[in-house]
């Protein structure tokens, strides 16, 4: 089980989503998690071993690291994306549920092809809309309060290269030194960035979404009368 | 063979599951095994080389690690994730069995050998019995060696051969909390859902025994003019009552059709 399967379930939801949809998900899966996987994780690799404080006091190191590293960027961008990406498993359940429906309506009936059926997309309307909208609010809710989260845990998004420590049992204010700092800042930035474009093509979404829907309508009451 | 391996397991099982079941094996799969593939793995990697004790005395290091962790978090973990989702399999054996079956006598003994009904209802409640009573066994296991799901930066240790009572470090304390709380919210996520399961589908099939039972005793009392009509022209046959029994009595009527 790695981000493969997530890959596999997730591209499901392809099929049934809008084009702004498609375009998160590629992006949700090149400039993130390509990105954590084949670069971000060996920065940060080495992370605690090279965290290095001006002491020998015994256990001073770890409980630094501790005290300004709660829990890794690495690990919450790992958590950020899955929690991201799960609303969307959503619409993958409401389409197995409806393509279900459909089988036993046509097993009533006459022969179906079963690949067909699998094949068939089903269009944003309905239940299907809301069930569609609600996975997006909720995306735009997970990014916002982890970027929160980054920005309330390292007090900003800048990787400093000195912190000052004092937590017991060092001794007295000790220096430690950050391994890569400049390095890790311009992926933290980057992942931000790539962040905050997600957020932006998700409320462009449910925008759009939301438009058709107000259009359609006075159309249709117009068509009846 | 890796935890690709028991995916492949669960997915097939996913085919005889309810909504909920379905449910409960995406919660397995992703808030479980992906995270602990891709983020919880990586916070234990070095977790007894990063063990810091303050002293020089060989061994000591060894020997309190060993004594504050007597089984790693990460790799309870995964006996967990293991134990709880191999239940799932019992019925995928039994819809196999039933499929086989039907193979052997080449007949239809079955509507459809994947519908929960009968001794497949029964084995799907047995496996919910076993992931529950697994979940709790470890998050009770994890609470009893680890007290609680706390974990101390500091521990005191003066197992022998530390010549006193000396300070370990462990490294990482709060990321691992973190990780072990979220582990423990996800395994009460799936108690519960499977006490959900347990209780909805107890619950539907109980009312289907009822409503049958009901119904089977509406038609028994429909059917009494036409026993009436039978039992006058058993009269005209044999007009004296046989043993001195009255053969219209409800006693001997229904003695011959429940």
């Amino acid at each position: 089980m790695d981000w493969g399967s997530l890959h596999a379930v997730l591209g499901g939801v392809n099929k049934h989503s809008t084009s702004i949809g498609k375009i998160w998900l590629t992006v949700l899966f090149v400039f993130r998690i390509m990105i954590l996987v084949v670069a971000a994780e060996k920065v940060w690799g080495d992370e605690q071993q090279d965290f290095i404080c001006n002491t020998l006091q015994p256990g001073c190191k770890n409980v630094c690291y501790d005290h300004f590293f709660p829990i890794s960027h690495i690990r919450l961008w790992a958590l950020q994306l899955i929690f991201v990406s799960t609303p969307a498993l959503l619409v993958v359940m409401h389409v197995a549920y409806r393509r279900h429906e459909k089988k036993q309506q046509l097993r009533n009936g006459e022969k179906f092809d079963i690949e067909e059926l699998k094949r068939t997309r089903f269009h944003i309307r309905g239940p299907l809309w809301w069930t569609y909208t609600s996975s997006i609010f909720f995306r735009v809710l997970f990014e916002a309060v982890f970027m929160y989260a980054f920005y309330f845990m390292y007090d900003g998004y800048k990787m400093p290269r000195l912190l000052k420590c004092s937590a017991w049992p060092c001794p007295n204010t000790v220096d430690c030194f950050v391994s890569r700092p400049t390095e890790k800042t311009m992926f933290t930035v980057f992942m931000l960035v790539v962040s905050a474009v997600c957020m932006l093509l998700n409320v462009t979404e449910l925008c759009y979404l939301v438009v058709k829907v107000c259009v359609k309508e006075p159309r249709k009451t117009a068509a009846l009368k | 063979m890796s935890w690709g391996f028991l995916r492949d397991l669960l997915s097939g099982v996913n085919k005889y599951s309810t909504v909920m079941g379905r449910i409960w094996l995406a919660i397995v799969f992703i808030f479980r095994l992906l995270v602990y593939m891709v983020a919880a793995e990586h916070v234990w990697k070095d977790e007894q080389k990063e063990f810091e004790c303050n002293v020089q005395q060989p061994g000591c290091e060894n020997v309190c690690f060993d004594h504050f962790f007597p089984v790693s978090h990460i790799r309870l973990w995964a006996l967990q994730l293991i134990m709880v989702s191999t239940p799932s399999l019992l019925v995928a054996f039994h819809v196999a069995y039933r499929e086989s079956r039907e193979k052997k006598h080449n007949q239809k003994l079955y509507k459809n050998p994947g519908s929960m009904d009968g001794g497949l209802l029964c084995t799907y409640l047995i496996s919910l019995i076993f992931k529950t009573g697994f979940e709790i066994g470890f998050l009770v296991l994890f609470y009893k060696l680890y007290d609680g799901f706390n974990v101390p930066r500091l521990m005191k240790c003066d197992v022998r051969p530390c010549p006193n009572t000396v300070d370990c470090y462990i490294s990482k304390p709060t990321e691992k909390k973190i990780f072990l709380v979220f582990c423990g919210i996800t395994s009460c996520l799936c108690i519960a859902l499977n006490l959900s399961e347990l209780g909805y589908l107890t619950f539907k099939h109980s009312l289907k025994c009822l409503k049958r039972y009901v119904k089977r005793g509406h038609t028994l009392k429909r059917e009494s003019p036409k026993r009436k009509l039978e039992a006058s022209f058993f009269l005209k046959i044999n007009p004296e009552p046989r043993n001195g029994k009255n053969p219209l009595s409800l006693k001997n009527l229904s003695s011959k059709y429940i």
